[in-house]
Order: C-alpha cells, then structure tokens, then sequence
C-alpha cells in the first residue's frame, strides 16, 4: 500500500513536471499571447536589441545564444521559433525564477521588444 | 603581564583619498573585461525587487559625506559585495568604515544580509523579504537606514568614544516594489531590533525612479540618456516601540542619478537634505559598483560544446 502511494507520488510529480515544461506558453494570458511587436518595423531595431542582449543575456546565454549546455538553455530553439511576439516579451518580463531566469521587468517595454525581434533574428 | 596599546590612525589626508581613488580606478580597469551590466537602481537606501542575477557577484561602494552640527566633516563607506545566490534569493556582506576629519580612520563593522522574493511570478507590487544581522559599533555612519529616534549629535562625538557603543542588531524589512510604464516605484518598512535590549525600532524608505530614454539607439553610446537613470528618495525614522511617532526623527528627501558605464560600471549620486531639526542638513553620497559576470563559472569546467 505505502509502496504503491509513493509510486503513484512520483508519476504524478513527474507528469506535473513534464506538463509544466512543456506549455510555458499556456501559462501567458491571452491579451499579452495576441501582442505584436509594436517595434518590428523600426529601422535599427535589432541592432539595438543585440545591444540590449549583450548587456543582459549574453553572460548565461553566450553570444551564440545556443546556452551553456547546462541549465542555461539554448534561445535558437523551437520553442522561440512557436512564440508569438506577446509570449516572448512576458516571459522576458516574468523571468522564471524558480528555474534562474530573471524578471526583466525592470528593463524599458521598448528594450523588451528590441530584444524580441533580435531573438526572431537569429532563428 | 599584556600591555594594552591604543592605535590612533592618523586623520584622512587629501592625497590618501587621491590614492585610494587612483587604486578604485586601477581595478577598474583590471577587472573591466569581466563585468556585466546589473539591473539596480540608483537608490542608496531603498531596496527595489530587483535582485542580483544568479551567479554573479557586484561589489559596489556606498559613501556618504556629510557634517553634523557640532561635529567634524567625515566621510563614510560601505563596501557590499552582493551575490546572485538565486534568481529569487541574493547574499550580501557589507564591510562598513568611516573618516572624520581632526579625528580618525576606523573600520566600523560588517552585515549579513539576505533578500528573498517569496513569489516567482512579477506582480502588480512585488513583495521582497529582507533579513539583517549587524554587528557594528557606535562610530558607524554609513545611515544605509533610518530608524527610531536619532540626533544629528549621534554622528558628532569622537570616534574613540563612539567605538566603545558595540551594536548586535536584527533588521527586517519588507520591501514592496513595482514597475509602471518604466518607472520603478519602491517602499520599503524597515524594522529593527538590538539583540542585547532597547525596543523594536522603524523607519520607512520610498523611492521612484526611471531612465531618461526608454529605447536603445542600436549603437553603443557611453554618455546617451538610455544609460542615466534619475528619480528621488524619502526615508527616516518612525521612532519605536515605545514611541511610534514623527518626532525626534530625521526624514531626507534625495534627488538621486545613476548612470550605466560599459564593462558593467555604474556610478551613482544623490545629495540628501534633511528636513527635520534632528536631520543632517545636507548628506552627499557617491555609489560605484562593478558587477562581475557568472563568477561561480570560473571554478567549473566548459561543458562540451559550449562556446
């Protein structure tokens, strides 16, 4: 009985896991996943958002943005590649702290969005 | 049987402060090629939710000048190194001493501090918990806080008599911060508490602040309005357990100015003034800080394939 209480424990921590992982884009409120990136078409917007990356992300994510091969992880991913602008710009806002990812609220929107159309850039 | 000697540092000179400022400068450029930019604001008493990204290490220096009535001009420093332990938890020890001019050089005493946000998500107002241990004498005059009934003569009496007063002390904060069309608005109630005796004490800090241009430019720029931030600071006592009121108290109000430099340098500066007859009349402080990227990284080995 006790064995199969902690079994049945840790598929459901597992599978919690496993769904947390996979849809970080679900936790995004439908009013920021609709956002378009207000910035997209502005001349020197991704030159200004390399800049914004290398003051910011470079040191966890290196200047290849593919990660350390750790736990910082790679921003050339399907993941980005599936976001809308609006789930970019929330993560980056929210961070995820529990997992090392800072909170960039305190960065200007407009560098938040500087640095979502450099992410697209590099896919 | 031991024979006590009395160590009297000689007073600050001018060219010990063009030294000590030419040696600041030299590290500067010796470690320059290992620092990040941080995300701090320019307060030098109010804490905003922003914590030390993880693995990284700031030092930054706190100093304040400023001439009590009665007593001779000093200048005081704190020395915080500041480590990104988490992304929801940052480390700090400060190393606190000071200079009075006629008087003596003497190193005060150090803090231990931890700051944890206890929510992962950002919020609306972001709640950060802040926990103290001090252990510093009478003589320390860094004020990085305001709390319970102070004078100005408490910074006035000579160093040597000011050391004997030795301080244990708890402090707990709760620090409330929120971002707002790029604004950061910060408050922060302060409570603290000797370990030996004497009551509860409080104080409160507020801050707002923003940088003068939201957008990079999209080429690099030192001196450009996206690298200043400016706003202002409120902070003082707000007497103890006893005696929770305004009076006896000092309260400041403080212009402050940060302005982002490459290779993760920032400086900052904000004259306070005081606006109670217990105040300081005017409090001039300087913060540098030098932020050093990922710095557990340099104890481990490169992970295959990564750059």
């Amino acid at each position: 009985m006790r064995k199969s209480s902690v079994l049945f424990l840790i598929l459901l921590c597992a599978s919690l896991a496993v769904a947390a992982s996979s849809s970080r884009w679900a936790h995004v409120p439908a009013k920021d996943h609709t956002r378009v990136n207000p910035r997209a078409t502005q001349p020197e917007v991704v030159a200004a958002g390399k800049l914004v990356y290398s003051d910011h992300c470079l040191q966890c994510h290196k200047a290849n943005a593919m990660g350390d091969g750790r736990k910082r992880p790679s921003l050339r991913s399907e993941r980005i590649r599936t976001a809308t602008d609006g789930d970019i710009e929330w993560f980056l806002r929210q961070g995820d702290l529990g997992h090392g990812m800072p909170s960039w609220s305190s960065l200007p929107e407009a560098q938040r969005w500087q640095l979502v159309a450099y992410l697209r850039s590099i896919q | 049987m031991p024979v006590r000697t009395h160590h009297r540092i000689a007073p600050p000179t001018k060219h010990r402060l063009t030294y000590g400022l030419a040696c600041v400068l030299a590290s500067t450029a010796f470690f320059s090629a290992a620092f990040a930019l941080g995300q701090d604001k320019p307060y030098f008493v109010t804490y905003s939710h922003d914590l030390e990204e993880p693995g990284n290490l700031e030092i930054e220096t706190k100093t304040d000048v400023a001439r009590p009535q009665g007593g001779n001009q000093y200048g005081a420093t704190a020395v915080e190194l500041e480590y990104g332990t988490r992304a929801w938890w940052t480390t700090e020890l400060y190393l606190d001493g000071q200079a009075t001019a006629q008087d003596s050089t003497v190193f005060t005493g150090w803090r231990l501090e931890n700051r944890i946000r206890p929510l992962m998500r950002d919020h609306v107002i972001n709640p950060v918990l802040y926990i103290e241990y001090e252990n510093i004498s009478g003589a320390d005059k860094t004020i990085l806080e305001f709390v319970g009934h102070d004078s100005q003569a408490d910074l006035a009496g000579p160093n040597a008599e000011l050391r004997k007063d030795h301080q244990h002390e708890a402090e707990l904060k709760l620090i409330l911060s929120s971002n707002v069309h790029d604004w950061n608005i910060s408050e922060n109630f302060i409570a603290e508490k000797n370990l030996g005796h004497d009551p509860w004490e409080f104080g409160y800090a507020l801050a707002a602040s923003r940088p003068l241009r939201s957008a990079e430019s999209g080429r690099e720029c030192t001196f450009c309005a996206q690298k200043f931030t400016a706003g202002a600071e409120a902070y003082g006592g707000l007497g103890n357990t006893w005696a929770l009121t305004l009076r006896d108290t000092s309260h400041y109000i403080a212009p402050v100015v940060g302005w982002q430099l490459p290779k993760g340098i920032r400086l900052s500066f904000s004259p306070g003034f005081g606006l109670t007859a217990s105040s300081l009349t005017r409090v001039y402080r300087v913060g540098l800080a030098f932020e050093f990227e990922q710095v557990g990284n340099w104890f481990k080995k490169p992970a295959e394939g990564a750059r």
